[in-house]
């Protein structure tokens, strides 16, 4: 290996490593829950052993020889020599950390403390001596566990339970027992009635419906047999795994309804052939031929579904492969992207104007293309928001052992997508509310107990798409703000007067303000100074929005409204003089006149009335010094930003319009009131506008005049 | 309403073992010493299901099922054998007689447990 191969291996190495190492994060914690699950412990076997083995081999010895004792210690757990406990999994994760830092180290950052690394180590030992003596009675344990190797992949079975026509009079309900079954995985359950006989013949306490069950489940064959344990020899039963050479078979499209018939032996699967000729469908044929009822059909039409389904879910998991690219290259790619889109307008423009056929008709495949290609090209950079829910998980479970609380963080919308960036820049803001949460929010148990509440409190993460936007939500079931408490402290911060008249939502915002810190004592987990007002800060940076709810008593709510992405805006297109403006189109209410007499009528206060209501605005106008004369009609935009409605005043409105966002230069960056350009497609350049910004501009600049009802 | 459940053991410490899982799971619990006492409840009480000992004095675990079968508006009582290991034998008895289920002495809660509920729902 020549140096530059090495350094790539290196780089490569410490990529992987840091993939293994969240994975393995995630797998610890879910270790947690459930300490027997061998799937679990064969994942934490595999990532220590993939990080000794290429950490050998690309010089990090360190991380090698420590990496060697922790896999250790889970080989004897997955030999079921060593049983999985709180200890071993603190030490796990600690070690996980300790892996972490020497990769950082090898980076140059923070060094290593060579104490902690000896430390873990000694106590993995000493774990793994203590369990020495009980070595033995785990051997048990050792052989049950080889023998459900395969457990947990899902297997699909097909069970004929046909009940003797006594069943009943010995006191058993099949019901029940198909509800046992229902609950083992995904249940299809159908009734075959073909040997039920006529009425007057019929004798209700004896049994006369069988039943056809495909079951997909993760528990094995003698499972399903303990459901029927105490029918035995009171019926007939056949239980027949059904999927097993379905594995990689993509080739066929799962197997045809007369086939599966025949396998079961409900049908020849000649007879099946000779019928085939018939245009009408297999199951109708062979019921009008009067071999089977309905009902089999019924039950092989549920048997191919299923089969189907999961067919399509192992498929989808191996198709879930994926390849790495550097970001940057991302980056380039969606700024090309980019420029296409812009030069694509500027094509379709001209073809317009030309209105000339061939060009037309070329301009608009060029613009279908470039839709589709950016579409695909944002897709890219879309990641699933469950990336970051393990580090969550860390967090909660960290900061509540330090804070002596029990509290589960429940999940929800992992495989929500959100632009690499956006999650990226979500990440402090999110940390920093289930801080808030878990240390505020959430009662100590014995609190919380004597409250009527489950002694363990929920903080809930959630995310799913909300139209162009992604709303996450982080609940807690915990006390709730306290409105009172929250004035108290505004009125003594001097946030507010005292006579202040605020809404609920008004006084929820409270919180959000600089400088604001509601905890009674600065505790070590949140309350460092760092407060809501930089997570609104960060949000609004991402051009989002917070939104909090809270019932005293029960919780609190943060709603964060995010667009899906950042490189990409829907605006609305206006006009000032020879200047085009685009202002976003999510903060945008509505468009009103506005007429001279209007402007009169309120003595020049910038402040119209709009149905009724008295409305600010900021006159681009003015604003941004544009030199020419005023119209005799001019355009409000009405925007609305943290329930704050202001105008914009604009001599036209030109439309909507999804545009590329550009960033402005380094010159420029500092410039309050436009968070970026657009080139539009006449290659002229339009500034959007940083609504909220702007907004805060204006009043703080003058704040006895325009805004501010 | 709760289901009522009732345990037909001839040892208090196993009658207390199985009321006290049943009721902790939201069962009403009716206790019998022997099959006689266990007919003369049934006789007087609601009762959805029985968990019986098999050897008792006065009415042994079979006769006690076999006495319930033959009881038209029981016929279709659930009953739970409590048995030994080594009684293979009266488990095939017990089930010509007409035993619902069995459950092997000594037993933990949860598996009291969830054979009441494969034979009770």
């Amino acid at each position: 290996m020549s140096g530059n191969e090495l350094d790539a291996g290196r780089e490569a190495f410490k990529e992987e490593a840091a993939e293994l190492l969240s994975e393995l994060e995630l797998s610890l914690l879910d270790l947690e829950q459930h300490p027997t699950d061998d799937e679990l412990i064969g994942r934490v076997f595999r990532a220590m052993h993939t990080i000794k083995g290429s950490g050998a081999m690309f010089g990090f010895d360190d991380i090698a020889d420590f990496t060697h004792e922790v896999e250790t210690a889970f080989d004897l757990v997955r030999m079921g020599k060593l049983a999985v406990s709180k200890e071993l999994t603190n030490l796990t994760l600690r070690a996980r950390d300790q892996i972490r830092t020497m990769i950082d180290a090898s980076e140059g950052k923070a060094s290593v403390d060579n104490a902690v690394t000896e430390d873990i180590v000694v106590s993995l030992q000493i774990l793994i001596k203590v369990s020495d003596g009980t070595a033995e009675a785990s051997d048990i344990a050792q052989t049950e566990s080889a023998a459900s190797e395969d457990k947990s992949l899902q297997a699909t079975y097909r069970i004929k339970f046909k009940p003797f026509a006594e069943l009943f009079t010995t006191g058993t309900n099949p019901v029940l027992l198909l509800n046992e079954l229902r609950q083992m995985g995904t249940c299809n359950v159908i009734a075959q009635t073909d040997a039920i006989p006529p009425l007057e013949q019929f004798n209700p306490e004896t049994c006369a419906t069988y039943w056809d069950v495909i079951v997909t489940t993760t528990q094995d064959v003698n499972a399903i047999r303990d459901v029927f344990i105490f029918v035995d020899g009171m019926c007939e039963l056949t239980i027949e795994r059904i999927d097993d050479d379905l594995e990689y078979d993509d080739s066929e499209a799962g197997m045809k309804l007369g086939e599966i018939l025949a396998e079961r032996g409900d049908v020849k699967l000649d007879e099946v052939n000779s019928l085939l000729d018939g245009q009408k469908k297999v199951g109708q044929i062979l019921v009008d031929a009067g071999m089977v009822d309905k009902g089999h059909i019924q039950a092989a039409l549920a048997e191919q579904q299923q089969l189907k389904e999961i067919q399509e879910q192992r498929q989808k998991a191996a198709s879930a492969a994926s390849i790495r690219v550097a970001s940057y290259r991302l980056d380039k790619l969606v700024d090309l992207v980019g420029e296409l889109v812009t030069v694509q307008a500027r094509l379709s423009q001209t073809a317009v104007v030309n209105g000339e056929a061939t060009l037309t008709s070329i301009a608009e495949e060029v613009e279908r293309l470039t839709w589709e290609l950016r579409d695909s090209t944002m897709g890219i950079r879309m990641l699933p928001m469950g990336t970051t829910f393990s580090k969550f998980k860390r967090l909660v479970r960290d900061l509540s052992l330090d804070l002596g609380k029990e509290i589960q963080l429940a999940t929800d919308g992992a495989d929500t997508e959100l632009d690499k960036t956006v999650i990226e820049k979500l990440s402090d803001p999110l940390v920093h509310i289930i801080r808030n949460s878990v240390d505020h929010g959430i009662e100590k148990p014995d609190v919380r107990f004597a409250a009527g509440k489950p002694r363990m409190g929920t903080v809930r993460l959630s995310a799913g798409h909300s139209g162009a936007s992604v709303l996450i939500k982080i609940e807690d079931d915990g006390a709730g703000l306290d409105k009172d408490a929250i004035l108290r402290k505004a009125i003594a911060k001097g946030l507010i007067s005292n006579d202040a008249e605020l809404s609920e939502k008004e006084i929820y915002g409270l919180i959000m303000l600089p400088g604001f810190s509601t905890s009674e004592s600065v505790t070590s987990v949140s309350g460092r100074g760092v407060g809501m007002d930089v997570v609104k800060k960060n949000v609004d940076a991402l051009r989002g929005s917070i939104d909090i709810k809270s019932k005293k008593g029960f919780g609190s709510t943060f709603i964060l409204q995010l667009p899906l992405t950042l490189a990409i805006i829907d605006g609305l297109l206006v006009k000032v003089a020879d200047d085009i403006f685009v202002i976003p189109l999510s903060v945008v209410e509505e468009c009103v006149e506005l007429t001279k007499a209007d402007v009169e009528k309120m003595n020049d206060r910038h402040v119209s009335n709009v149905r009724g209501v008295l409305i600010p605005y900021i006159r681009l106008r003015e604003h941004f010094s544009i030199d020419a004369d005023d119209l005799e009609t001019e355009q409000i935009v009405v925007t609305e930003v943290d329930d704050k409605k202001v105008g914009f005043v604009v001599d036209y409105v030109i439309g909507e319009h999804q545009t590329v966002i550009k960033s402005l230069g380094r010159m420029f960056r500092e410039i309050e009131g436009v968070s970026g350009a657009t080139i539009l497609g006449d290659g002229t350049v339009a500034l959007i506008l940083d609504v909220p910004r702007l907004v805060n501009t204006v009043e703080r600049d003058t704040p006895t005049r325009t805004v501010g009802v | 309403m709760d289901k009522v459940i009732m345990t037909v053991d001839d040892s208090a410490s196993v009658r207390q073992m199985v009321a006290f899982t049943l009721k902790g799971a939201g069962y009403a619990v009716i206790q019998a010493v022997d099959g006689k006492d266990a007919l003369a409840k049934l006789a007087s009480e609601h009762i959805d299901m029985i968990i019986t000992d098999l050897n008792m004095p006065n009415l042994d675990g079979i006769g006690l099922v076999k006495a319930v079968r033959g009881m038209p508006e029981h016929k279709f009582m659930p009953i739970i054998m409590v048995t030994t290991e080594s009684q293979e034998s009266k488990k095939l008895e017990g089930r010509a007689a007409g035993a619902t289920g069995w459950i092997v002495k000594p037993f933990k809660p949860e598996q009291l447990m969830s054979v009441v509920r494969k034979v009770l729902g």
